[in-house]
């Protein structure tokens, strides 16, 4: 018997560095591919840009947005349509009450490209030239907004935001909004298009960017001992979250179950995380504990592993401190290493890869770690996918933000 | 630099299709915005601000509700091109 408490998942989508879609995205991360390329632009010249490559979008979305579409909304509710029109789709297209049915799609930043464009425009032009659509575009629950509108979400609409936690963080929230009633089936999921130079020399600014411009292809090396900092990328993911009575009655397919969610903050700095990894491993932990799962049962961890010397091996003694001996059969991916730091949709697209590693029992490959880090403290899946063991078994991932913000998920095999 | 009145149905047209995603051959002088185009309040202004640019006029805030046709806003622009 199903229970109400119970979260399926049931729909999917992407649109990512890697690939337009869910399936070419997967495949290239399969493959171990990289997303990252150098930026044909000036930038460099024009602003001293220490950076000059990032993990841009593969597929345009003026390649299948209208031409409205495209000029209506920011890059980053583009890339959320586009991600939820698959997930809709993929999911059957669910018959659900709009009065049951939510959005919550966050973003980290919200729409800068929108907010930098208007600033030039108001400086270069004036204020007569401004576009009116100006604010409805850069507002950070735009991506959200326009993903209810499209889909006649009526539930709640909502854009949490908690930085680079911010995809993984929208999930859980929709699981809490099933859990507790207030919907039968949440779009969830997070997005960011933010590589434009300001952001970029911003990062740049904070010493936490990789400078790897002759190589960008093997910048993003979560724990290899040479690492030098995240790769910016940028796209969106979603995911059609279920309770899993409404998703057995109309005969869903179902990938996983989100069984537990798990958060905390660390109070501890405004941008690094707690060397102690006390607030990780106490979100791992409540996600672990929601879930009614123990430690032997977590066989494999979508790592948030940025490429950053100092949180890379803060999570890994997180989980090492959590999961004691058990970790030894965890497989962890550092996905970012492929798609480069999706900013808030991260947590999205690093939880759709933990539904697929679930669903298809295949973790994916860390790629350019050629030098393993001697601290590295949990066994790393590299180059090459791993096989998940068959029975009952459970992944979580891992999502953290500049501010503390620390979100475990625990996705199980339905 | 004054255009004609097709010059500027023509543009408005092309402004309206991008705004719109209407066909520019349904942009007629007798057509309405609102009813026949249902184009809303922003879209309308947005189409404003870009017409304002290509023609090189000013409409101000307080003639656009006086705009209710594609040819109120030809008749407009032209006017105030002279």
């Amino acid at each position: 018997m199903t229970s109400t408490r119970e979260v399926v998942v049931t729909g999917l989508g992407a649109t990512t560095p890697l690939g337009g879609d869910v399936a070419s995205t997967w495949e290239a991360a399969l493959a171990g591919a990289s997303g990252a390329r150098t930026l044909e632009n000036d930038w460099a010249e024009k602003y001293g840009l220490p950076v000059t490559f990032a993990a841009t979008i593969k597929v345009d979305p003026a390649e299948v947005l209208s031409r409205p579409e495209t000029k209506r909304m920011d890059p980053s509710a583009q890339y959320a349509i586009v991600a939820a029109r698959e997930a809709w789709a993929d999911a059957g297209s669910p018959e659900v009450d709009g009065d049951r049915l939510g959005a919550v799609v966050s973003s980290g930043i919200g729409g800068i490209q929108t907010i930098l464009d208007g600033w030039d425009t108001l400086r270069e032009r004036g204020a007569r030239r401004m576009l009116p659509m100006t604010v409805p575009m850069l507002m950070p629950n735009s991506p959200s907004a326009y993903v209810s509108l499209e889909f006649g979400a009526r539930a709640g609409t909502h854009a949490l935001v908690s930085a680079c936690a911010s995809g993984a963080e929208a999930v859980g929230y929709a699981v809490e909004m099933i859990r507790s009633g207030r919907a039968d089936v949440v779009v969830a999921g997070g997005t960011e298009a933010a590589i434009h130079p300001m952001p970029l020399g911003a990062f740049a600014a904070s010493r936490t960017l990789s400078l790897r411009n002759d190589d960008p292809q093997a910048a993003s090396r979560p724990y290899d001992v040479d690492r030098d900092g995240f790769v910016l990328g940028e796209g969106a993911a979603v995911l059609v979250l279920e309770s899993a009575e409404h998703a057995a009655a109309r005969g869903a397919r179902v990938y996983a179950k989100v069984g537990g969610v798990g958060l905390s903050s660390d109070a501890y700095h405004i941008t690094s995380p707690d060397p102690e990894g006390t607030g990780q491993v106490a979100a791992m932990r409540f996600a672990i504990e929601d879930a009614g799962v123990t430690a032997a049962d977590i066989v494999h961890v979508n790592a948030h592993a940025t490429s950053t010397k100092v949180g890379d091996l803060t999570e890994t003694r997180s989980i090492r401190t959590l999961l004691g001996a058990d970790a030894d059969h965890v497989l962890l991916s550092a996905t970012k290493s492929m798609t480069g730091h999706l900013l808030g949709g991260a947590g999205a697209i690093e939880s759709l890869f933990a539904v697929k590693a679930v669903a298809e029992r295949l973790a994916p490959p860390t790629i350019n770690v050629d030098n393993p880090d001697p601290e590295l403290q949990v066994p790393l899946v590299r180059n090459e996918p791993a096989k998940l063991p068959g029975g009952d078994v459970a992944a979580i991932n891992n999502s953290f933000g500049f501010g503390g913000h620390n979100v475990a998920l625990v996705i199980q095999n339905a | 630099m004054a255009n004609t009145d097709q010059e500027i149905l023509e543009g408005l047209a092309e402004i309206v299709a991008e705004e719109t995603g209407l066909d520019t051959a349904d942009v007629l002088l007798e057509k309405s915005f609102t009813d026949d185009l249902d184009i809303d309040s922003l879209s309308m202004m947005t189409i404003v601000t870009h017409a304002e640019d290509k023609f090189g006029v000013r409409i101000p805030d307080e003639e656009v509700k006086n705009l209710a046709t594609v040819g109120d806003a030809v008749s407009f622009i032209k006017g105030a091109q002279a």
